[in-house]
């Protein structure tokens, strides 16, 4: 039972990252993503991570795509691809690139991970729980844990820092332009 | 149970195909979902790896992880509007302003 539903949901997240990678709009890259997403945190549920199966899907699978979502509307940039590329060779070098790294990647972890299954029992049942994940996050990794806090609030700082000075610069070198600009295309 | 080996095989694939979205695609909104993919596909071995180990650290580093993705999008996102409102365009071959 474990391993149909791994590998069906192991399919699902692979035919989703596939398809976020060819899809010419980039909505429909981001909806292929959010396919992703959801499998993974299947996966993760599948790893008895109930916490992290909720995380996944509230904030990667709601807010991180939702921003997506939005930006790619807001900019109209769903095709920017259309014109020819600059850098013809890059592609195939990509291609074979990617594949290096990939077998690089797969006989690591072959190499790396052990095949049985993974252990069972009394530990084993107890594990993944949310509590004891809050626990070790408000003793163990407190500091991390307030550091992630600046990190978040830094970040909100720089978003409103980027997007206000970009206004300012804009109606200090062109004021007289700022009516015209609006209407472009 | 499924073998760690298993989800480390899903992990390394999902990165690759995030590192070839980075390296192929030209639309920046379209790298940054890579990224994401690619953060996403770590996060997956480590929480296969605190399973098979029984540590609930993995899945403390993994939390940690999508905190810091949560805010690299957001600024991400923010550049990406500022250079697209001067330059008009997302396509990432354009902005080549810091090219020596």
């Amino acid at each position: 039972m474990d391993f149909v539903l791994f590998f069906l949901t192991a399919a699902i997240a692979l035919a989703g990252a596939i398809a976020m990678l060819v899809a010419r709009n980039a909505i429909h890259s981001a909806l292929f993503l959010l396919l992703n997403f959801g499998a993974i945190a299947v996966l993760f549920l599948l790893l008895q991570s109930p916490f992290l199966f909720t995380i996944q899907l509230s904030i990667y699978a709601g807010a991180i795509m939702v921003l997506f979502l939005f930006v790619v509307m807001l900019l109209g940039a769903e095709q920017v691809e259309a014109a020819q590329d600059k850098l013809p060779w890059q592609q195939p070098l990509a291609l074979v690139m990617g594949a290096g790294l990939l077998v690089i990647a797969v006989i690591t972890a072959v190499r790396g991970g052990s095949n049985d299954a993974p252990p069972g029992g009394e530990a084993a049942e107890a594990f993944g729980d949310p509590a004891s994940l809050g626990e070790l996050l408000f003793t163990e990794y407190l500091l991390p844990f307030q550091i992630t806090g600046i990190i978040l609030l830094v970040a909100v700082i720089g978003v409103v820092v980027l997007n206000q000075q970009r206004n300012q610069a804009q109606s200090e070198e062109t004021p007289s332009e700022r009516p015209g600009s609006r209407v472009q295309p | 149970m499924v073998p760690t080996t298993f989800y480390v095989l899903l992990s390394a694939a999902l990165f690759t195909i995030g590192v070839l979205g980075v390296l192929i695609r030209r639309n920046a909104i379209v790298v940054f979902m890579s990224v994401e993919l690619m953060l996403n596909a770590a996060n997956l071995a480590l929480v296969a790896y605190a399973r098979e180990r029984l540590a609930v650290d993995g899945q403390v580093l993994v939390f940690f992880v999508i905190t810091v993705a949560a805010a690299e999008v957001a600024v991400g996102l923010a550049l990406l509007v500022a250079i697209f409102k001067s330059k008009r365009t997302a396509d990432i071959d354009e902005v080549s302003m810091l090219r020596g």
